[in-house]
């Protein structure tokens, strides 16, 4: 534990039983602070085929997933600084998110019934993340398809920026936009993750 | 934030016992909470530490009496470990109790600390602060923070090495 390290020898015996005591206090301190509306952003982060995954959320809904290799940490400062820096830890909080990706990546969910806090996105990006949903569970569009849905038809690329920028990932299915030449693209996940949740979408129903 | 938890828990332990920290602790960060928006502390753990001092000057006032850190043995966590020590005795659960022990003579050598040596062990070792920050909380200067920490660490490694401390640190940095 990094907190022990310079604790001098004869005084390290304090460090005993710190960890239940943390648990059990930061427990504490969330239900007191939460009876107060005094938790802006509550976040865990839940394991997936597609690696470990930040789920935060605001008292509108979910407001962000985040891939490690966004890096959570950073992704946490950024919401500091955007949202608020009243973040705490709060995994009941996100019991219904956690579940619904669970049943989702078990092929049992083909749409997510979240409610969802699009403050992270502004503009034609969520203009453009408003129009994904439309694209079917084991369907895919092109990013210029995508265009033509909105006000811009012609902002194929900036339909590519909204996608790498999705605040939502998973849940507002990005990944389900691909090149017009068929090949699957980039992905804020990475490619392997998107070519896994097209081949988990592409599956028979089980 | 909950990065200085520990620290926190650390202070709030030495200042009121740890019988009563666990208040402390909450009141501390519930205050943080309630006042982060608008105050934006350069080193959150100083900031931190400043409140739990405060907490901990209120807790003693309301509670009307000095400030003795609490070194009652039946205070440390192993004592509210689930099994306790009757329950077919595990080499972990009699593990925890002797930890349990060693953390309560830590603690009770730290309480027998001069307020000022203590306050500059307990902020400067086991919060992890500067001289300089701790001066600043004790409204002193650096070098007589630096020196109140050093007094009190080797009083502390006189008690725990006496036939009253810790046999496990006999002889051990002296």
């Amino acid at each position: 534990m990094s907190m022990n390290h310079g604790l001098p020898v004869d005084l390290a015996a304090v460090a005993a039983g710190e960890a239940p005591a943390m648990a059990r206090l930061r427990a504490s301190l969330l239900a007191a602070a939460s009876a107060d509306g005094l938790i802006d952003v509550a976040y865990r982060v839940v394991e997936s085929p597609v690696g470990p995954l930040l789920l935060a959320g605001t008292e509108a809904g979910l407001v962000r997933v985040a891939f490690a290799r966004e890096g959570h940490d950073a992704v946490l400062a950024a919401l500091a600084s955007t949202v608020s820096p009243r973040i705490l830890r709060a995994p009941a909080r996100l019991d219904e998110a956690a579940r619904e990706l669970d049943e989702y990546f078990a092929g049992r969910r083909r749409r997510f019934e979240l409610p969802l806090d699009f403050r992270l996105a502004g503009g034609f990006r969520r203009e453009v993340l408003a129009h994904l949903p439309e694209i079917g569970y084991g369907h895919t569009a092109s990013y210029a398809a995508v265009a033509a849905l909105t006000s811009s038809p012609r902002a194929v690329r900036a339909v590519g920026t909204a996608c790498a920028r999705n605040p939502l990932p998973l849940v507002v299915p990005c990944h389900r936009v691909v090149r017009s030449d068929g090949s699957r693209g980039a992905y804020v996940g990475g490619t392997e993750a998107k070519a896994l949740l097209l081949d988990l979408e592409a599956a028979p129903p089980r | 934030m909950e990065a200085h938890g520990t620290a926190v828990l650390r202070v709030c332990r030495a200042l009121v016992g740890v019988q009563d920290a666990d208040d402390v602790w909450q009141e501390t960060f519930l205050a943080a909470l309630r006042a982060y928006p608008s105050t934006e502390p350069l080193n959150a753990e100083a900031w931190l530490v400043t409140i739990a001092r405060n907490k901990a000057a209120d807790h003693h006032r309301k509670a009307g009496r000095l400030p003795v850190p609490a070194s009652r043995p039946g205070g440390t966590e192993a004592a509210t470990l689930p099994g306790g020590t009757d329950a077919g005795g595990g080499d972990a659960v009699v593990h925890a109790v002797e930890a349990g022990e060693d953390a309560a003579a830590v603690w009770a050598a730290i309480g027998a600390l001069p307020k000022r040596q203590r306050e500059a062990v307990v902020y400067h070792h086991l919060a992890g602060l500067r001289h300089a920050e701790v001066a600043a909380l004790l409204g002193n200067s650096e070098a007589a923070a630096r020196r109140a920490s050093a007094d009190g660490m080797k009083a502390l490694r006189a008690r725990l090495a006496g036939p009253a401390g810790l046999s496990g640190t006999e002889g051990r940095g002296l």
